[in-house]
């Protein structure tokens, strides 16, 4: 990785894509990489954790279980909470996204890991399939309905040229906002993190006080990875919502 | 979590006493801690998330506003018209974009 340009180890290089195994498809690159392990890992994770802590079924859950129950009664109760009724049957997309995000966010911590998430690549893909399929879902249930969404009702008929091009903006923006904001915070805190680091080395003796630092910050990191996939889940539900009921 | 509910007074025959005792406990322990006052001073992370909700809201509007303005000129080759007016409209959407999560997540603590 970083031996082979110079000794220098920039605090960019964790999140520099690697072909594992080369592979092309009609002429598209579409090597293995290890963005794709990581993720893959992510997926094997996920379903060794919730297999292996749901297997007891305890009515008293121990540690384990009580782990897999808190993300599934968090991720059923913000569905309920946000859709409704209606939502359950969008529960398993939800909280596949949820575990999913959160299990790249904190693998992500683990020294010499690959985030996927904070590449935006990756978070706008699945904000994008979202908001697509949203779109789609509101079409087919409302028809053409579904455009009054960008003329609220109450909007005086003159302001309607103003009203429809910013509420158009405002809907087109919610892919971007969405997949931003989880890549940045992750991109954000994983640089930090390793500059400060490396300060730890650069500093020596006086070294401890980014260390200090550095373990602060390793704690709000573990915050801000369940935080982020739990606001990524918490918008999918909003914006699955607006498509079922029309209304901000 | 919230709605998990102290053992129903209504039965109180069914339930054997040990656990009628470790309700109470449940109940006393639980009107100890009180979750809704933070620690003075302390940097909150559920606020600063709802902070960077709101900004990034407003940031990607412009973004898109511009992006849109930008493709519409090149299209209808009317550089730089479009793109500026679709700038401010961006930020109109950002605000009121913006206005509506804080809404809605003020909406949501009151609850």
């Amino acid at each position: 990785m970083a031996e082979e340009h110079g000794a220098e180890h920039g605090p960019l290089d964790q999140f520099e894509i690697h072909r594992l195994i080369e592979l092309e498809a009609f002429g598209v690159d579409v090597s293995f990489t290890n963005s794709a392990l990581w993720m893959v890992l992510n997926v094997a994770a996920i379903t060794v954790f919730l297999t292996l802590t749901m297997r007891g079924r305890a009515i008293v859950p121990g540690r384990w279980q009580s782990l897999a129950e808190l993300s599934y009664t968090l991720i059923a109760g913000t569905v309920k909470d946000s859709i409704g009724q209606e939502g359950r049957r969008y529960f398993p997309f939800i909280f596949s996204l949820f575990m999913f995000v959160l299990f790249a966010n904190y693998m992500g911590l683990l020294p010499r890991a690959f985030t996927p998430t904070s590449h935006i690549i990756i978070t706008f893909f699945m904000s994008g399939l979202i908001f697509v399929g949203v779109t789609l879902l509101a079409i087919f249930k409302h028809g053409f309905k579904f455009f009054g969404f960008f003329f609220p009702p109450g909007v005086p008929v003159y302001l309607a040229p103003l009203i429809i091009p910013i509420e158009i903006i405002s809907y087109l923006t919610r892919p971007v906002s969405h997949s931003v904001r989880l890549a940045a915070n992750m991109l954000a805190g994983h640089v930090m993190l390793e500059v400060l680091a490396g300060f730890v080395v650069a500093l020596g003796i006086f070294g401890f006080a980014p260390f200090i630092l550095v373990i602060g910050i390793f704690a709000l990191e573990i915050i801000v990875a369940a935080l982020q996939a739990y606001v990524f889940a918490i918008l999918t539900a909003i914006y699955l919502s607006d498509a079922i009921h029309l209304h901000h | 979590m919230a709605d998990q509910k102290p053992a129903k007074p209504d039965h109180p025959k069914t339930q054997p006493a040990d656990l009628q005792e470790l309700g109470k406990n449940l109940r006393r322990a639980r009107g100890k801690t009180d979750p809704e006052t933070p620690a003075p001073g302390r940097i909150n992370s559920r606020e600063m998330s709802m902070a960077f909700r709101v900004m990034t809201e407003l940031a990607a509007a412009i973004f898109v506003g511009g992006l849109l303005g930008w493709y519409l000129d090149k299209w209808l080759d009317t550089t730089p018209w479009l793109l500026m007016v679709f700038l401010i409209l961006g930020m109109a959407s950002g605000t009121l974009t913006a206005f509506r999560t804080a809404k809605r997540l003020s909406d949501e603590s009151d609850e």
